[in-house]
C-alpha cells in the first residue's frame, strides 16, 4: 500500500500545527464560532448532537495493521474505546473533546492518516472497491488511481470552495462493489485494446434528489484521467448552483444542463487542462502503483479442505463471509461488524487490535473497510482460515451474516447526528435481532437492508433491496420503506412503498415483507430482488398495507 | 387570536466537551434540562437568546427549544430534545452515563 513520503509527513504536520493554533484561538476567545467552524470542518471536526465528532478518512478503505492499532489507541486514549466505520470508508470518533483533537490528528499523522476534507464543500475521501487488488474477476486495482486522486484533490487550491461536497468512487471490477453510480464522479476501470482506462460516470448521488450517474465518457485512458477529472470539477465549480444548497450538487447541474452540454463543456475545458499536465502526474502514478504491487502469494492450502469438510459451523462461516480471490489458495474474508443486536459498523479497540494482529500474522498486513461497514482481510491464505476463524470467534467477530438480512448498513441517525430526523441504529439492531430469533436469514438468502435517519441518505436506503428512511412526522419518528433498490453495476433507485410506519411498527413491517417474499418466490434460488423485479411492488405493498388493500377491493 | 406561546429553554453545546447545556435563570449553563430557565413569553425568549449568544466563549450554537413544565422542572417536548437530555440509545454514554 501507499507509504507516505517526507513531503506528505511534513504537509500533515504543518497542517496539524495550524489547526492546533486555531483550536487554541477558539478556546481563548480570539476566534468566534462562525470563524472557527469552517476551519474545524476542513479538519473533519463536527459538532453533533451530544458531543464533537472527528471523522477520519480511510482512503479507498485501505489500512495496514499499524494504522488499525493506532485507531484503537486513539479510541482508548481520547474517546470511549470504540470507533464507528461509516458508509464512506471513514472512521468516526463520537466523543472527542475539543482540546484533544489536535493530539488525535498528530497521532493519525504518525501512521499516515488524516481527517482533511472529510467535511466541507470539497472533494471528499475517495472510496473504492473493498476487494481491490484481491478479487478474482478484477480488471485493475482501483487503489493507485484512488491514491492519485487523493493526492491531487487534497488541498487543491481551485477546489476548496466547490458549490457543494464532491464524492468520487473507483472500482476496478465489473461487479462494482463501490456503488460508483451513486457518486458525483464514478470511475469504472476497464480494459480496451490492452490499455487500462476509466469509464467516467457523473451526476450520481442519493440524498434529497436521488439520481443514477450518467456516462460522461466511455473510456478515458489513464494518462488523461487526471486532466479529465480536473476539467469535470472545473466545469462544475463554475456552473454548479450556489443559490440553493439543495440544488448545488453536480447531479442537479447535470440534470438541469443535460449530459450532452456538460460533455461539451468538459471536452472544451479538457483541452486547456490537458496542456497543463506535463507527465509528472504519471510519473507519480508509476511510483504509487509500485506501492500497491500484489503481495508475494504463498502456494498451498494446507489442511483447509479437511477443516472445511469437518466442521459445519466453520463451513457456514466460510460459505457466507468469503469471496473468490485472484489466487487459488487464498480467499477474501469479510469480518462482520454486524453481530445481531450490535451497532452496525462499530468496533471496539480490542476488536481493532485483534483484526490488526490477524492481518499482520496471516493476511499480508492488509485490512479494508467496506462501505457496507465491515472489515475485510483481503489476502487470507486458506491454510490460515481456520485459525483466523477461531481468533475472530473469541473476539465476537465471527458472525456469519455477510450479505444477509442482518448485514444492515445504517447511518448514525439521531443517536449521534445533528442532521438526523429519526434514529437508525436501534431500528437496525432490532431488525437483526428479530431475524436471529426467527432463524430465517439463511433461508431468505441475499438481502440488503439499508437505513438512513434523514433524507441525506448516508445509509444508502435508496439502493437497498429494502430501504428504510427515518423522518420526523409531526414530532414523531416515522419510517418510510422503499423497495427494489440496487447499488450494483446496474444501479436502481428503490420505489417508495407507501405511507411510513411508526418506530414500533417498522420491524414487523420488514418481517412481513420478507415472509411475503418467501411465500411468492419461485424457488430458493430466486433472490428477494429478483422476485421483486418479477412481480413488481404489488404483493409487497399488499403485505405492508393489508387494510388499505381491502379498502380498495371493497 | 395570536397563537399560544410554547414555553422555551435556551440550549447549546459546551465549547470544550460538546456536551448539551441549558441556560439557567441566573445566566449560568447547566447540564441538566430540569435546571433550565423555562421561558414563558416570546420577548423574554428573544432577550435570553441574545444573552446566551454573548456567552459564545463557553458554548456553541445556542437556540430556543420547546419545553413544558414538569414535576422537577422543565421537560423537553420534541423527541430530539429528549435524546439530547440523555445520550444515544445504543450505549449508556453521554448524560445517562451518570
Amino acid at each position: 500500500m501507499y507509504a507516505y513520503t517526507d513531503f506528505d509527513r511534513d504537509f500533515l504536520a504543518e497542517r496539524n500545527a495550524q489547526f492546533r493554533a486555531q483550536v487554541e484561538r477558539r478556546i481563548d476567545g480570539s476566534l468566534t464560532e462562525d470563524e472557527f467552524k469552517p476551519l474545524r470542518l476542513m479538519n473533519g471536526l463536527y459538532l453533533q448532537l451530544h458531543a464533537y465528532m472527528l471523522r477520519v478518512a480511510i482512503p479507498y478503505g485501505t489500512l495496514n495493521a499499524g494504522q488499525m492499532r493506532q485507531l484503537a489507541t486513539i479510541a482508548d486514549r481520547w474517546d470511549k474505546g470504540y470507533g464507528h466505520f461509516t458508509t464512506r470508508q471513514n472512521i468516526q470518533y463520537n466523543w472527542p473533546e475539543l482540546r484533544d483533537v489536535p493530539d488525535m490528528l498528530d497521532a493519525l499523522g504518525e501512521v499516515g492518516m488524516h481527517a482533511i476534507q472529510t467535511s466541507g464543500n470539497t472533494i471528499r475521501n475517495v472510496t473504492a472497491d473493498h476487494f481491490a487488488g484481491a478479487a478474482a474477476e478484477e480488471v485493475a486495482d482501483p487503489r493507485p488511481v484512488a491514491e492519485l486522486i487523493r493526492q491531487w484533490s487534497t488541498d487543491h487550491p481551485e477546489f476548496q470552495f466547490l458549490p457543494r461536497k464532491f464524492k468520487v468512487a473507483v472500482t476496478g471490477s465489473a461487479q462494482d462493489r463501490a456503488v460508483t453510480a451513486a457518486h458525483d464522479i464514478g470511475l469504472r476501470l476497464v480494459e480496451r485494446d490492452g490499455e487500462i482506462g476509466a469509464t467516467v460516470l457523473v451526476g450520481g448521488g442519493l440524498g434529497r434528489t436521488p439520481m443514477i450517474g450518467k456516462v460522461l465518457s466511455d473510456f478515458v485512458a489513464l494518462p488523461d484521467l487526471l486532466p479529465y477529472l480536473e476539467a469535470v470539477v472545473a466545469v462544475y465549480n463554475l456552473l454548479g448552483r450556489r443559490d440553493n444548497k439543495y440544488k448545488a450538487r453536480i447531479k442537479i447541474t447535470v440534470h438541469e444542463n443535460g449530459i450532452e452540454e456538460i460533455r461539451r463543456l468538459v471536452d472544451e475545458e479538457y483541452i486547456i487542462r490537458r496542456a497543463a499536465f506535463n507527465g509528472a502526474d504519471m510519473q507519480l502514478f508509476g511510483k504509487i502503483s509500485a506501492d500497491f504491487a500484489a503481495p508475494d502469494f504463498v502456494h498451498g492450502a494446507g489442511d483447509y479442505a479437511a477443516q472445511y469438510a469437518d466442521d459445519p459451523v466453520f463451513r457456514s462461516f466460510v460459505d457466507t463471509n468469503t469471496a473468490p480471490h485472484r489466487h487459488k489458495d487464498y480467499t477474501i474474508l469479510t469480518v462482520s461488524l454486524k453481530a445481531h443486536g450490535a451497532t452496525p459498523g462499530d468496533a471496539t479497540s480490542d476488536q481493532m487490535r485483534v483484526l490488526a494482529e490477524l492481518a499482520e500474522s496471516y493476511g499480508h498486513d492488509e485490512l479494508r473497510i467496506s462501505h457496507e461497514q465491515n472489515v475485510i482481510l483481503p489476502h487470507l491464505p486458506k491454510r490460515h482460515l481456520r485459525a483466523v476463524f477461531d481468533a475472530l470467534s473469541g473476539a465476537g467477530l465471527a458472525t456469519a451474516n455477510i450479505g444477509l438480512a442482518s448485514d444492515i448498513i445504517a447511518c448514525p441517525g439521531m443517536d449521534y447526528c445533528a442532521l438526523a430526523t429519526a434514529r437508525s441504529i436501534p431500528v437496525a439492531q432490532e431488525i437483526a435481532t428479530r431475524f436471529e430469533e426467527l432463524k430465517l436469514e439463511y433461508e431468505v438468502g441475499p438481502l440488503k437492508i439499508k437505513i438512513s435517519g434523514c433524507i441525506n441518505a448516508c445509509g444508502h436506503h435508496h439502493v437497498g433491496h429494502i430501504g428504510i428512511l427515518g423522518l420526523d412526522r409531526a414530532g414523531v419518528e416515522n419510517y418510510q420503506i422503499t423497495l427494489g433498490g440496487d447499488g450494483g453495476p446496474d444501479a436502481i433507485i428503490g420505489e417508495r412503498a407507501g405511507p411510513g410506519f411508526a418506530y414500533d411498527e417498522v420491524v414487523d413491517a420488514i418481517e412481513r415483507l420478507v415472509r411475503a417474499y418467501l411465500a411468492i418466490r419461485e424457488g430458493a434460488d430466486e433472490t428477494f430482488l429478483e422476485t421483486y423485479k418479477r412481480t413488481g411492488p404489488a404483493p409487497f405493498k399488499a403485505t405492508l398495507y393489508p387494510a388499505s388493500e381491502k379498502a380498495h377491493a371493497a | 387570536m395570536p397563537r399560544a406561546f410554547t414555553p422555551k429553554v435556551v440550549t447549546a453545546n459546551a465549547l470544550l466537551e460538546g456536551d448539551v447545556v441549558y441556560l439557567t435563570k441566573q445566566g449560568h449553563w447547566t447540564r441538566k434540562h430540569e435546571e433550565a430557565d423555562l421561558i414563558e413569553d416570546q420577548a423574554t425568549a428573544d432577550i435570553r437568546l441574545i444573552e446566551a449568544q454573548a456567552l459564545a466563549h463557553e458554548v456553541v450554537g445556542p437556540y430556543l427549544a420547546d419545553a413544558i413544565k414538569g414535576a422537577d422542572g422543565p421537560e423537553p417536548v420534541h423527541f430530539r430534545e429528549a435524546f439530547r437530555t440523555r445520550g444515544p440509545s445504543n450505549y449508556a454514554h453521554g448524560k445517562q452515563e451518570g
